[in-house]
């Protein structure tokens, strides 16, 4: 079986109003699969008829090569989900919540210790082990809550923004757990809409708006495709560097405080730049997948 | 070739409740312990002296020992529809139980089932703690007094059932106010608990018999005084009934509710 996930022409309402609207896609064994999108794209109503929450409105999911409808439970016994919310259990200890969860999974106690003991070690929460959880910080229950998704050895992990609301540290140690596992081969699903996630993670991505994919690939390529290799970002642009920009076929975004000049060969542009029309406020950058993400979704505000 | 909705998964569900339960079981003990005292020293002391004796079913029986059952039955109500209504939201609606589960094997009818199970499962564990209790003041007639265990089961499911339907429901926690103003607190009062049903007009007589409480409370106070006879199995049949109506409503309620 080459793929994991084959997602078709999927499509989700809600009282008329079209939250994913025919999207496709194919995620392949081993692979880290990204879906970018600001708030409110649709990301995480697509994942959930994935896992089988919400039902489909129109078009086929298969997971490891077996419709929801049909394969349900075998699916979700094989795959591991952190939803958007951190909703693990707050009756529960650290260690009770991998144990319980377990049990859901019907596996057996002894195998469920085995397992939740090796995953605290993982997640580095061996000695919190009988904490409760709300005294945990957000970056534990972050941390346990993938954990959490790991107990039943998935196949594939679906990853619902695993690092919205985290301060910078513990987003990098969720994200170095993440590619711990993805150098093991586990396939993943991950919706983000922090860019520097989805370049460092995800082997290939689409971005996501509207319900609608605008673009599918691998970052570098949709960086080069999009945006070029370079970006010149100007502060405060004097009405001479205005005339210049418009007079040159150049690909560039008006901000009105801010001009942002796109390009292939960017450094050539700079010189002349930098040189006559601003002696500072100018900086030259390589283009990220935030570039392509704005330049594709647009500046306004979302939500 | 599809999976069923409901398997014997539910109990894992169940399970969960049990290890909550399990880590505070010395506080949840003390209320079914303690309750029956105080009502039994109110009612028994207190008011008996007023009331003396009650004629049922042809017999006169003492007061404490004619309202003894009906707390009984009223804490079984009390359980189950507690459980399934307030401790059912704040998982469902709080902690997000319901969602973490049903990002695994289980489904929501075994989500839903399992609670049920669990809410009258406490009936059962304070019905054995009260008749325990009572018990020790000679109240309760052997071997026909243990049959209030099984049926504290099956009042379980019918109180945790209907509780588990208007938690399907509400908007808010303070709406649980409604059902128990309109619902909980006319059948405490008017179900043959305190005085026997035929004090009531009688319109209020028929009314009351659509009280599921009216037929747990005539079931527990029969077994209780060992007076069994054939006519208790109406009011088992309407018992049985009332769960087949609710428990089916409760989980397309909540499938509603919860399944976008
Ligand atoms: N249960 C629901 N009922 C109505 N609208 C919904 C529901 N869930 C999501 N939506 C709407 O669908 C759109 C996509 O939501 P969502 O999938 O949560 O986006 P994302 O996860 O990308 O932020 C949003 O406009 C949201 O308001
Ligand atoms: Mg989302």
């Amino acid at each position: 079986m080459q793929y994991v996930l084959e997602v078709e022409s999927l499509k989700k309402t809600f009282d008329g109003f079209v939250a994913v609207d025919g999207i496709s896609f194919r995620v392949s064994h081993g692979e880290c699969f990204g879906i970018l999108g600001p708030n409110g794209a649709g990301k995480t109503s697509t994942i959930r008829m994935i896992y089988g929450f919400s039902p489909i409105t129109s078009g086929n999911i298969k997971v490891f090569g077996l419709s929801i409808s049909q394969g349900w439970r075998t699916i979700k016994s094989r795959i591991g989900v952190c939803q958007q919310d951190n909703n693990l259990d707050p009756d529960l200890t650290v260690l009770q919540n991998l144990e319980i969860f377990a049990r859901y999974f019907d596996m057996p106690k002894d195998q469920a210790l085995h397992r939740a003991d090796q995953l605290l070690k993982f997640i580095a929460l061996d000695n919190r082990k009988n904490s409760t959880v709300t005294d945990l910080s957000g970056g534990m229950m972050r941390r346990l809550v993938l954990a959490r998704a790991l107990i039943n050895n998935p196949d594939l992990l679906i990853l619902d923004e695993p690092t919205t609301g985290l301060d910078p540290q513990s987003r990098h140690q969720v994200w170095n757990k993440l590619e711990d596992l993805r150098a093991k081969g586990l396939s993943v699903l991950l919706t983000t809409h922090y860019m520097e996630e989805a370049s460092r993670l995800c082997d290939r991505l689409v971005i996501m708006d509207r319900g609608r994919i605008l673009v599918e690939g691998k970052p570098m390529d949709l960086i080069k495709e999009h945006v070029g290799q370079d970006v010149i970002e100007v502060a405060e642009p004097g009405d001479e560097l205005q005339k210049y920009i418009r007079s040159g076929s150049m690909v560039y975004e008006d901000l009105g405080h801010r001009l942002i000049i796109y390009g292939h060969e960017g450094e050539k542009l700079f010189r002349t730049i930098s040189d006559e029309y601003c002696k500072e406020g100018c900086i030259l950058r390589m283009a990220t997948l935030e570039d392509v993400f704005l330049k594709l979704t647009g500046r306004e505000l979302r939500e | 070739m599809a999976s069923p909705r409901i398997s014997k998964r539910f109990v894992r569900v169940w399970q969960r409740n049990l290890t909550v339960y399990q880590k505070m079981w010395k506080i949840l003990f003390l209320p079914p312990l303690l309750e029956p005292l105080f009502y039994l020293l109110a009612f028994g002391v207190g008011l008996a002296v007023m009331v003396g004796g009650v004629y049922y079913r042809g017999s006169e029986v003492s007061y404490v020992s004619f309202i003894a059952p009906a707390l009984i039955a009223i804490n079984i109500m009390y359980n189950a529809f507690f459980e399934n209504t307030y401790a059912s939201f704040v998982r469902m609606y709080f902690q997000k139980t319901f969602d973490a589960m049903m990002a695994t094997p289980l489904s929501l009818e075994e989500i839903i089932t399992g609670e049920i199970m669990w809410g009258a499962t406490k009936s059962v564990i304070a019905t054995a703690i009260m008749l325990a209790v009572v018990s020790l003041f000679g109240l309760v007639k052997y071997p026909e007094g243990l049959l209030i265990i099984p049926l504290a089961f099956l009042g379980g499911v019918a109180f945790g059932a209907i509780g588990m339907f208007f938690t399907s429901i509400v908007k808010t926690i303070e709406m649980f106010n409604l059902p128990i103003f309109l619902f909980v607190t006319p059948m405490f009062l008017f179900s043959g608990t305190f005085f026997p049903l035929e004090n009531l007009p009688l319109w209020a007589q028929k009314l009351a018999l659509a009280f599921p409480l009216t037929h747990l409370v005539k079931l527990t106070r029969s077994f209780s005084l060992g007076l069994i006879d054939s006519a208790l199995l109406w009011s088992c049949a309407y018992l049985l009934l009332f769960c087949l109506i609710w428990f089916p409503l409760a989980i397309s309620g909540m499938r509603h509710r919860l399944i976008k």
